[in-house]
């Protein structure tokens, strides 16, 4: 049972969002702009698989299963790929400039003064920009934020995984403003 | 020097934000929705609870900097924002904000070290619903702050005098695009 009264039949952000609406907006607009905004080198699928990784470093079962639902939709893959990516990206087929980006979430993830300057490097070698560098250190800095939010407050999520990955393509097309917290 | 290439006459967060106009906007109003409220808790709390997450995750730019706008808010008492910050259990300040202080850290560990024994001390010392939404969500956006700061390795002025005077412009107009687009404060 989440520590304050929320609504209920909402799970996971949904149930702190309803309660405050006025930060809802701003994180909402927030995951818009670094997960969603085609004005972007990275594609949506990239960036949701990041924001899915540092949610399993996290532990948080809501934001891992809800972003992978995401990724696992715009990359057209399964859960087993999404699942091999949290257990081990360095051995899957995916580009060396997601590689080294991924190595800097998961730095961030530990700490800001984790990122080393190797690791900056590695990802300009691989042709990575200061704006998908940027974006990557933001995303997750800002998934540091949203899980602690989720299992702060003690919210419930379902366990059945296959509920996340039916709902990624409706957050896919309606996105993360203007969506009915209740739907 | 910064990770990647950013506005050198700006400050911490400041150059990031400018580097990032899109991301910064909503950031700076959910730092105004947080932080520029005396709803439940005073924005001096408020600022108070940012200062110490940002001490645990060891930002020194950001516990300076909210450190100094609470220390505007508290008419110049440094001595007890600087207990506040290091060692919240002796400073003099409420029960209640110490209990909510120590969600705070547990925050800062990660969400599940929020302990419902936490949240029931809270409680029992006057913690509204919201004081305790409000903590948990400041606390875990200053995990946020913190490590967008140190992650891109933003430049962090080591002229301590330069930290009250963007305090004050941050008292005086709060947050938002402005603590870039503007000129910087400086010394008159």
């Amino acid at each position: 049972m989440a520590y304050i009264d929320l609504p209920k039949e909402l799970p996971g952000i949904r149930g702190p969002m309803a309660f405050r609406p006025e930060t809802a907006k701003p994180l909402n607009e927030l995951a818009e702009v670094l997960l969603r905004d085609d004005n972007n080198t990275l594609t949506r699928g990239e960036r949701e698989l990041i924001a899915t990784y540092v949610s399993s470093l996290n532990d948080c079962f809501f934001c891992q299963n809800a972003h992978g639902g995401i990724a696992q939709h715009y990359l057209q893959c399964d859960m087993q790929f999404i699942d091999a990516i949290k257990k081990d990206y360095t051995a899957m087929p995916i580009s060396d400039k997601l590689k080294s980006l991924l190595s800097i979430a998961a730095s961030v993830q530990k700490g800001g003064k984790y990122v080393t300057a190797e690791q900056i490097e590695n990802a300009k070698t691989e042709g990575a920009t200061d704006k998908e560098i940027h974006d990557t250190v933001l995303i997750a800095a800002a998934f540091c934020m949203f899980n602690r939010y989720v299992d702060g407050l003690g919210t419930w999520a379902p366990q059945d995984r296959e509920i996340y990955v039916q709902r990624g393509p409706r957050r896919a097309e309606e996105g993360y403003i203007d969506f009915d917290l209740y739907k | 020097m910064p990770h990647i290439n950013v506005d050198e006459n700006l400050p911490g967060i400041r150059a990031l934000m400018a580097f990032s106009p899109h991301t910064a906007a909503p950031m700076g109003i959910l730092a105004n929705e947080l932080l520029r409220s005396n709803d439940g808790l005073t924005m001096a709390e408020r600022e108070m609870i940012a200062t110490h997450v940002s001490y645990l995750n060891d930002c020194f730019y950001c516990q300076h900097s909210h450190g100094a706008i609470a220390v505007c808010y508290l008419n110049g008492d440094k001595e007890l924002v600087n207990q506040v910050t290091t060692n919240p259990d002796a400073a003099p300040v409420s029960d209640k904000l110490k209990a909510l202080l120590s969600v705070a850290a547990s925050v800062q560990k990660g969400g599940k070290y929020v302990t419902t024994e936490q949240i029931e001390h809270a409680k029992n010392l006057g913690a509204s619903d919201r004081d305790i939404h409000d903590t948990v969500l400041i606390a875990a956006a200053f995990c946020m702050f913190n490590r967008y700061v140190d992650g891109l390795a933003a430049t962090t002025p080591t002229d301590m005098s330069s930290y009250p005077l963007r305090a004050q412009q941050i008292a005086d107009y709060g947050y938002g695009n402005h603590i870039f687009t503007k000129p910087q404060p400086v010394l008159v």
